[in-house]
């Protein structure tokens, strides 16, 4: 039985391919000249450039974290590549037409096509690649609804104030060591900025590529919503399929003002190795959201791919009636590694947080929940509801959840429950017995665990995360 | 005993479960259209035969043969038996969180016509028949976007087994101690929704501890299972004397293992 299940799982990594772009990529090493050399071929003003060399020397100062229960080789920092671009980026295309064919043809091929007619209506991308974006669609029709949709090397000339406010205003820059080294070296990302009182017209995408060999990505992402504004954010990743592991350091920072709602969507499939453990990317990932009065940020991810990721989307509750979220699902086969779970931090008096994960695990995977749910003094009538649920496959992987509750409020209500249970084998009975093959059955019984969360994502994404775990939505009428 | 035409035929067949052999030379001739109830007692191996036919992991045959249709039952996978007709209804169904009835049951009867070579139901047809479905096995329609019984009592998982019957539309329909944990309401629902389907292309074995079931399901044939081996076949008459006089007289000399079975 457990064969079978393996075999269903063991689907190919479709987005394995390398593209054959010409890149501009510095020698590999980290030193103050290499941020220079960043800064430099960004254009940036000369307080950005302050700014990472200030985050470059705490770094120096800081140690790996190695409290995670995953398990790979010392990185040596000195051997990856910082930055990483496509030739033809160089003179900046100013429209589509002139953006390298080959470029478009790999987000083709990955699903995302970036000619605004082709595209699902309704969803805006900025496709960055290595430490590039490539392209940015349907920009005039958001800027219409006064909505900033930009790469943020762009943001820090044009709005150099909004930036300077609010970048590492969530995340300092010596929050941790992955996050202070992304302050010194991040090339690209994106920079969202929705006025007052604002719906956001469309959702908005960023799907990121990893393409050169020996280079890491990193970048950093920053959404601003204005008092009353709403919006709702997507973020696609895959990297071609090497025999080196590559470090992926990302930070993300939310900042939804007063009455404001940001919903923030990862469907991560980045390559997770072969089964025997060798290559994949290093996923670690630094996200967190401030939620001011009556605002609410939810975190909804599905994680699929890396052969380590170390993340933790979280959020600040820090204003009165502001509402956190965290919806996950974690899949890890072959030698997967996750460690990944939440924070939310509860300031704000009647502060409501919700943190539904599900963890897959196959293989000789490890799959770890970690979450902290603090209440702090002034959290008056704070509530938490937690539910952790571990789905194992085979005998040969792991689950592990790490729950802290920190209370400081007596009024305050934190309610923790958690599962472990297997796909049984009569449940893989009953499927087959009704007609269904194997992988269909685990794909289907998958699937119903993964369905709290799911439900969660946007349609577009519902439909690729379901691809990503093998399952066919047919059906599912009512 | 003739094969002519037999829907189902075994022939002595031997099967075991974790190397112990539970079915020890066991004949049975099934033709369309008839109805068998298989009594015994517990431990008798009533159950396992249901498991063994339809190709439960875990459950070897040892030597003899099964034919379905004139087909060898036994190169089959389990999913390939049920798309050759085979249905089996659970004694204790199990759940699968979070996936709807009616995901579950489309996939299912998709799976099956796609063996056949047919085209995948529009889920607008399929809907309109399992709400029919849900009809006539007094389920209400919200049934469909539950789990698979998940939540269920033990009367409307038994009636859930029968709803996914109706839709899959079996050629031979194995009904495992479907009467156990049923009042007599229960029981009857499930019983009227059997009879509806006896036809002279659909046949049923109906494994069962106690006659009461057979009052609402009539059955051409009754044999009696013991030790592996049907020790006695009769006509319906056979279940009311069992009823009677028990089974003790017909076991040479039971265990207290197989008692308790």
């Amino acid at each position: 039985m457990t064969e079978q299940i393996d075999k269903a799982l063991a689907r190919e990594y479709e987005a394995g391919f390398v593209s054959d772009v010409e890149s501009e990529t510095f020698e590999p090493g980290l030193n103050e000249d290499v941020i220079r050399r960043i800064s430099g071929m960004k254009g940036e003003p000369e307080w950005m450039l302050e700014w990472r060399l200030g985050a470059f020397r705490e770094w120096l100062e800081m140690e790996e974290p190695d409290w995670a229960l995953v398990d790979y080789p010392k990185i040596d920092f000195q051997s990856i590549s910082y930055y990483s671009a496509p030739k033809s980026m160089k003179d900046k295309p100013k429209s589509l037409d002139e953006v390298d064919p080959e470029l478009l043809r790999t987000y083709e091929k990955l699903g995302i096509p970036l000619i605004e007619q082709q595209m699902l209506a309704g969803v805006a991308v900025d496709a960055v690649f290595d430490s590039v974006s490539v392209v940015t669609t349907f920009r005039e029709k958001l800027e219409e609804a006064g909505v900033i949709f930009c790469p943020i090397s762009e943001a820090v000339h044009k709005y150099p104030d909004l930036v300077k406010k609010y970048i590492g205003s969530v995340v300092p820059k010596k929050d941790n060591y992955y996050a202070a080294l992304n302050c010194a070296v991040f090339t690209d990302g994106s920079f969202v900025y929705i006025p007052k009182g604002t719906r956001c017209p469309m959702e908005l995408s960023t799907y990121f590529r990893i393409n050169e060999q020996n280079t890491g990505q990193f970048e950093r992402t920053l959404i601003v919503a204005d008092e009353g504004s709403h919006v709702s954010y997507l973020e696609g990743c895959t990297a071609p399929q090497r025999d080196e592991n590559q470090l992926h350091a990302a930070v993300v920072e939310l900042v939804a003002m007063d009455n404001a709602e940001i919903k923030y969507s990862t469907v991560q499939n980045w390559y997770p190795g072969d089964e025997n453990g060798k290559g994949g990317i290093y996923n670690f990932v630094t996200k967190r959201g401030i939620c001011h009065t009556n605002a609410k940020i939810s975190w909804t991810q599905v994680e699929t791919g890396s052969s380590v990721t170390w993340k933790y989307p979280s959020c600040i509750l820090k204003g009165d009636n502001s509402v956190g979220e965290f919806y996950s699902v974690a899949l890890t086969r072959g030698r997967q590694q996750a460690d990944t779970g939440t924070k939310m931090i509860h300031l704000g008096k009647n502060t409501k947080s919700t943190i539904i994960s599900k963890g897959i695990s196959a293989g000789r995977s490890n799959n770890s929940y970690r979450g902290l749910v603090r209440m702090n003094p002034g959290a008056e009538g704070a509530r938490n509801f937690t539910q952790c649920d571990s789905l194992l496959i085979g005998d040969q992987c792991g689950a592990h959840t790490f729950p802290y509750v920190e209370s400081r409020n007596p009024s305050a209500i934190v309610e923790h429950e958690a599962t472990t249970s297997k796909v049984s084998d009569e449940q893989m009975f009953l499927c087959r017995q009704r007609g269904l093959d194997p992988e269909k059955a685990v794909s289907m019984i998958v699937n119903g665990f993964c369905k709290e969360v799911f439900k969660e994502l946007p349609m577009e994404f519902a439909v690729e995360a379901g691809k990503l775990l093998e399952i066919s939505l047919e059906g599912s009428v009512g | 005993m003739s094969n002519t035409n037999s829907l189902l035929t075994i022939k002595d067949l031997h099967a075991s479960v974790e190397e112990k052999q539970i079915i020890k030379g066991l004949d049975l001739d099934i033709k369309p259209g008839e109805v068998h109830a298989i009594m015994g007692p517990n431990g008798a191996g009533k159950s396992t035969l249901g498991y063994v036919l339809s190709g439960r992991d875990g459950y070897s045959v040892e030597s003899g043969s099964v034919t379905l249709d004139g087909e060898d039952l036994l190169e089959m996978e389990t999913e390939e038996r049920a798309r050759a007709g085979l249905f089996l209804a659970f004694q204790y169904p199990v759940e699968i969180p979070g996936v709807s009835n009616l995901e579950f049951l489309k996939a299912s009867v998709d799976a099956q016509r796609e063996a056949r070579g047919e085209e995948a139901i529009s889920s607008a047809d399929f809907l309109k028949e399992a709400k029919a479905a849900c009809k006539q096995v007094n389920l209400p329609v919200a049934f469909l976007k539950r789990g698979v019984n998940e939540g269920f009592s033990g009367g409307e998982k038994k009636r859930n087994e029968l709803m996914q019957m109706l839709l899959l539309k079996p050629k031979l329909c194995i009904l495992d101690e479907t009467d156990s944990g049923l009042d007599i309401d229960a029981l009857q629902v499930v019983a009227e929704g059997v009879n509806s389907q006896r036809s002279a292309d659909r046949s049923f074995i109906v494994v069962t501890h106690y006659q009461r079931l057979l009052d609402y399901i009539k059955p051409d044939f009754v044999h009696v299972l013991s030790d592996g081996k049907i020790v006695k076949s009769g006509d319906a008459s056979l279940a009311l004397e069992l009823e009677a006089q028990g089974y003790s007289w017909l076991q040479k000399e039971p265990s207290e293992d197989e008692l308790e079975g």
